[in-house]
């Protein structure tokens, strides 16, 4: 299933990358998909513990089962305002 | 339409939102405008300006969320919640928030509430633009030379 991947401020900066699309195994969790995204960006492993992650535009669990065409962002600490 | 959120690339206009919200139903209004506050860092830079990212598709949604939740509470006759996005030059409002109320106590409620929420929840990023040409992700802690 195909996944597309938002990353956001820091972690855009530092994976040099604002958007992709991410070929995942059915069954797949939020957890599974960052697991991957740190293989592939190690430069986010510092900051993807701290920041939250969002599918389809509501933040959720990092054990929630992803679907295939669901949108995943990666939140690093919010400071609107 | 008695609310008006927007994520906005442009300038806000304190004097539209005052003017938005006025409402014969309503005898307090309250304006709340979040500004770039000049400052000097640790080391002696000065600050130029933030730099506001969104994702603006869940920010907008958020927003209007927090503008449902608001009216839950308090009984509002007019809300106005409007961020800025993109360069926010020293003294200029990122923030204006704007709420109606038939009397004032519930329009200082409301509007603090939503500041504060939108601060804690709402999927926007600020960096801070030293004049020496460095940046600062806020809540990120990270100093990057461009």
């Amino acid at each position: 299933m195909r996944v597309t991947v938002k990353f956001f401020a820091i972690l855009r900066e530092r994976a040099g990358i604002s958007e992709r699309v991410l070929e995942l195994p059915e069954g797949s969790t939020v957890e599974t998909a960052t697991r991957i995204l740190v293989e592939t960006y190690p430069a986010l492993g510092e900051h993807l513990p701290k920041s939250a992650t969002a599918v389809n535009r509501a933040y959720g669990p990092r054990d929630a089962v992803l679907q295939n065409g669901d949108e995943l962002a990666l939140i690093p600490p919010v400071s609107g305002g | 339409m008695n609310d008006w959120i927007e994520l906005s690339s442009e300038p806000l206009s304190t004097a539209d939102v005052a003017r938005f919200v006025t409402d014969a139903a309503a005898g307090g209004i309250d304006l709340f405008l979040g500004t770039t506050r000049g400052q000097m860092s640790d080391d002696g830079k000065t600050l130029l300006a933030l730099d506001y990212e969104a994702y603006p598709e869940m920010a907008v949604e958020q927003l209007r969320d927090l503008a449902r939740r608001a009216r839950l509470r308090w009984p509002i006759v007019k809300l106005a919640l409007l961020h800025r996005i993109g360069r926010v030059g020293v003294g200029e409002p990122s923030v204006v928030i704007g709420v109606s109320t038939p009397h004032r106590a519930e329009a200082f409620e409301a509007c603090r509430w939503l500041i504060d929420t939108l601060k804690v929840e709402v999927a926007v990023w600020k960096k801070e633009v030293w004049a020496d040409g460095s940046t600062s992700w806020v809540g990120s802690a990270e100093v990057r030379r461009d």
